[in-house]
C-alpha cells in the first residue's frame, strides 16, 4: 500500500479542516463551559424544591422538564426564566416570601422528577433540608422589641421543635417579657412559611441556603459533656479531679454564704 | 448563479397539482409541529392535563414517560445515573425516532423548525447572499464537544443555550428572555448563515440523525425517470446533499433516501411536478413501471 505523500492536497485539506474544526469547537466550548459555570451560582433567596440534590449534582441530574412545577399544588415552584431569574435557566425553584413551600405530606413534586435530580430518598417532608431560617434582624424583630408578635413562630409547621419562643427579662422597660423566636437549624425544613408571613415590610426571619446560615463544627471538636453521657461515665480514667473554684464554703473568690472575707482589705473599699 | 434556480420554486407544481397538492406535507407538518405544541400548551392553559412538562421531558397522560435522549445522555455523562422513569422515557423516545427515521424530530416537532424556515423563507424573498456556509458535518463536532463540556463541567450542559427547549420551555412555563434566543437564530439563519442552524450547527438534530438503526419511513423517487431537471427539489430541500444518490441513481441503484441528514419533511414531494417522489417504507426499492422500463432499454 502506497504511503499519501505529506504534501499530498486531500491529507493537507483534512488536517487543516480537522484543526479548523477543533479549534473552532474550542471556543464555542470555552464559551459554553463559561456559561454552565455561571449557572451555578444559585441567588441566596432561590430555595430549590425539597428533596434537591446539592447545586453542583442537581445541575447534573436536572433536565428542566418542569413536571416538579405542575405538580405543585400551591404554584410555589417556578421555571427559572431566562435573563429574569436568578438560578440556571429553566430549573425549578421558588422564593420564600413569595410563596413558600406548604410542605405536603405526599411530596408531589420529588414524586413527579423523573431523574432523581429531586431525591426519592426524601419520604418525610419533615426530613426536607431546603434551607435553613435565621432570624437574620434582632434589632427589627417585633418579639425582640418586647412584643407579642409571635407569627414566624405560630405559622411554623414544625413549631416547638424548628423553633421555640424563649422567655427572657426585658432589660429596656425592666419589667416586661421578650419571648426571643430561637430557631433549630436541625429541625427546620426551609420551608419559609415564616419568612412569608413576617409582618414587617422586609422579613427579619430569613430562609438561608445552608451554606450561608451554618457554621461547621471543625472535626477534631469533642463535646465531652455529650461523650460523657454516651459512655455513662468519665470519657478518659484516672483523670485527677481538681476542686473547682465556685463561690461557696473553703473558697475566698466573694463573700459568698460560707466564704470567708479576703485576708487584706484595700484602703477605703467600702464594700 | 443560473435564471433557473432564481425562479420561484414549485410554480410548476402548483400550476399542475394546485396550491394544496403542492404544498400537503408542509401543512401536514405545521399541523404536527402545532399539535406537538398544542398538547404540551392545553395544560397550562386551560387545565387539560395531556401532556405535562416540556420537549425535555414530558408525561403523557400521567402515565408515559418521555425523556429526550441527549439531554439525558448529557446527564449521564454529567455524571448524574437518571432514575427509571427518565430511562424508560428516553428509550421510548430512541425506540420511536430509530423506527421512523431520527431526524423527523427535526421537521416534525422541533419548536424552532417553523422559526428557521421562515428565516429561509425570507431569505429567499430578500435575495440575501448564502454567507458563512460550515461544513456539514460541523454539528457532529459540536455534538462532541457538548459532551465535553457536559462530562467537564458536571452539567447538562446545551440546555444552557438550546434554542429548542428555551423556545419551548418560554411557551409553556413563561418565556423570559427566551425570544432573544429565538431572534437570535432567526437572524443567524436570515443573514448570516442560509439554513445554518437546523443545517449545519444543531447538535440535537445531528445526535437525532444518529438514532437511525433502520428507519422505516423514508422519502424514495421511485419515479425518477420522469424527473425534468426543474431543480425545484434541490432548491426546496434543507438537506439537499441527500437527494442526489436517490434521484440521480441508476439502474437498479435504490431510489430511497437513505441518508441519515433527511428529516422527511416531505418537501421534496410537494414540489415535484411530475410526482417523482413519494413516502414509502426501507424495504420498497422499487422503482415504478415506467421507470424499470426504462432502465431496461438502457440497459
Amino acid at each position: 500500500m502506497p504511503s499519501p505523500s505529506p504534501m499530498s492536497p486531500a491529507r493537507r485539506r483534512f488536517l487543516t479542516d480537522t484543526a479548523r474544526m477543533a479549534g473552532g469547537c474550542a471556543v464555542a466550548g470555552l464559551g459554553l463551559a463559561y456559561l454552565t459555570t455561571d449557572a451555578r451560582a444559585l441567588p441566596a433567596e432561590a430555595l430549590r424544591p425539597p428533596g434537591a440534590l446539592p447545586e453542583s449534582e442537581f445541575l447534573a441530574a436536572c433536565i428542566r422538564c418542569g413536571l416538579c412545577v405542575r405538580d405543585c399544588p400551591y404554584d410555589t415552584l417556578k421555571l427559572a426564566e431566562l435573563g429574569f431569574d436568578g438560578p440556571a435557566t429553566g430549573t425549578p425553584f421558588f422564593t420564600a416570601r413569595e410563596i413558600a413551600c406548604e410542605m405536603c405530606e405526599d411530596i408531589p413534586c420529588v414524586a413527579a422528577c423523573p431523574t432523581g435530580a429531586l431525591d426519592k430518598s426524601l419520604t418525610n417532608i419533615d426530613d426536607a433540608k431546603m434551607g435553613t431560617t435565621v432570624l437574620v434582624d434582632q434589632e427589627n424583630c417585633l418579639n425582640f422589641l418586647g412584643l407579642r408578635c409571635d407569627v414566624c413562630y405560630r405559622v411554623c409547621p414544625v413549631i416547638d421543635e424548628a423553633i421555640t419562643l424563649e422567655v427572657r427579662h426585658n432589660d429596656r422597660s425592666g419589667h416586661h417579657a421578650i419571648f426571643a423566636p430561637t430557631l433549630f437549624a436541625d429541625r427546620c425544613t426551609g420551608c419559609g412559611i415564616c419568612e412569608k408571613s413576617c409582618v414587617l415590610p422586609e422579613a427579619a426571619i430569613k430562609v438561608l441556603p445552608i451554606r450561608l446560615a451554618r457554621a461547621t463544627s471543625a472535626e477534631h471538636y469533642r463535646k465531652g459533656w455529650e461523650e460523657r453521657a454516651e459512655k455513662g461515665g468519665p470519657v478518659l480514667e484516672g483523670i485527677i479531679d481538681l476542686p473547682d473554684r465556685l463561690p461557696g464554703p473553703g473558697t475566698d473568690n466573694l463573700v459568698a454564704p460560707g466564704g470567708y472575707e479576703p485576708a487584706f482589705k484595700f484602703p477605703g473599699a467600702s464594700q | 448563479m443560473s435564471a433557473k434556480t432564481k425562479f420561484p420554486v414549485g410554480v410548476e407544481a402548483i400550476a399542475a397539482k394546485g396550491w394544496l397538492s403542492a404544498h400537503k406535507w408542509l401543512i401536514a407538518r405545521r399541523l404536527s409541529q402545532t399539535l406537538f405544541l398544542a398538547i404540551f400548551l392545553v395544560g397550562p392553559w386551560f387545565g387539560w392535563r395531556i401532556v405535562d412538562g416540556t420537549l425535555a421531558g414530558s408525561r403523557t397522560l400521567n402515565i408515559l414517560p418521555l425523556t429526550d435522549p441527549f439531554v439525558a445522555l448529557q446527564g449521564i455523562v454529567a455524571g448524574h445515573w437518571p432514575e427509571l422513569t427518565a430511562l424508560i422515557g428516553a428509550l421510548i423516545v430512541l425506540a420511536a425516532y430509530a423506527l421512523i427515521g431520527g431526524r423527523m424530530y427535526c421537521s416534525w416537532v422541533c419548536p424552532i423548525n417553523p422559526v428557521t424556515d421562515t428565516a429561509h423563507w425570507l431569505h429567499e424573498k430578500l435575495d440575501i447572499p448564502k454567507g458563512w456556509q460550515p461544513k456539514r458535518h460541523t454539528r457532529l463536532w459540536l455534538l462532541a464537544m457538548v459532551l465535553i463540556v457536559s462530562a467537564l463541567t458536571g452539567t447538562i450542559a446545551w440546555e444552557v443555550v438550546n434554542p429548542i427547549t428555551i423556545l419551548h420551555r418560554g411557551l409553556v412555563f413563561g418565556m423570559g428572555a427566551a425570544w432573544g434566543v429565538v431572534i437570535a437564530v432567526f437572524l443567524f439563519d436570515l443573514v448570516v448563515a442560509r439554513r445554518g442552524w437546523c443545517g449545519h450547527l444543531c447538535p440535537v438534530g445531528a445526535f437525532y440523525g444518529l438514532v437511525r438503526a433502520k428507519p422505516l419511513l423514508r422519502v424514495s423517487a421511485p419515479n425518477r425517470a420522469a424527473c425534468d431537471d426543474c431543480m425545484d427539489c434541490f432548491a426546496v430541500c434543507p438537506e439537499n446533499h441527500v437527494i442526489t444518490p436517490a434521484l440521480r441513481g441508476k439502474g437498479n441503484d435504490t431510489p430511497l433516501i437513505l441518508a441519515r441528514d433527511c428529516t422527511n419533511c416531505g418537501r421534496c414531494i410537494d414540489v415535484c411536478s411530475v410526482d417523482v417522489f413519494t413516502f414509502t417504507h426501507r424495504f420498497n426499492d422499487r422503482l415504478s413501471v415506467s421507470n424499470s422500463d426504462a432502465a431496461n432499454k438502457a440497459a
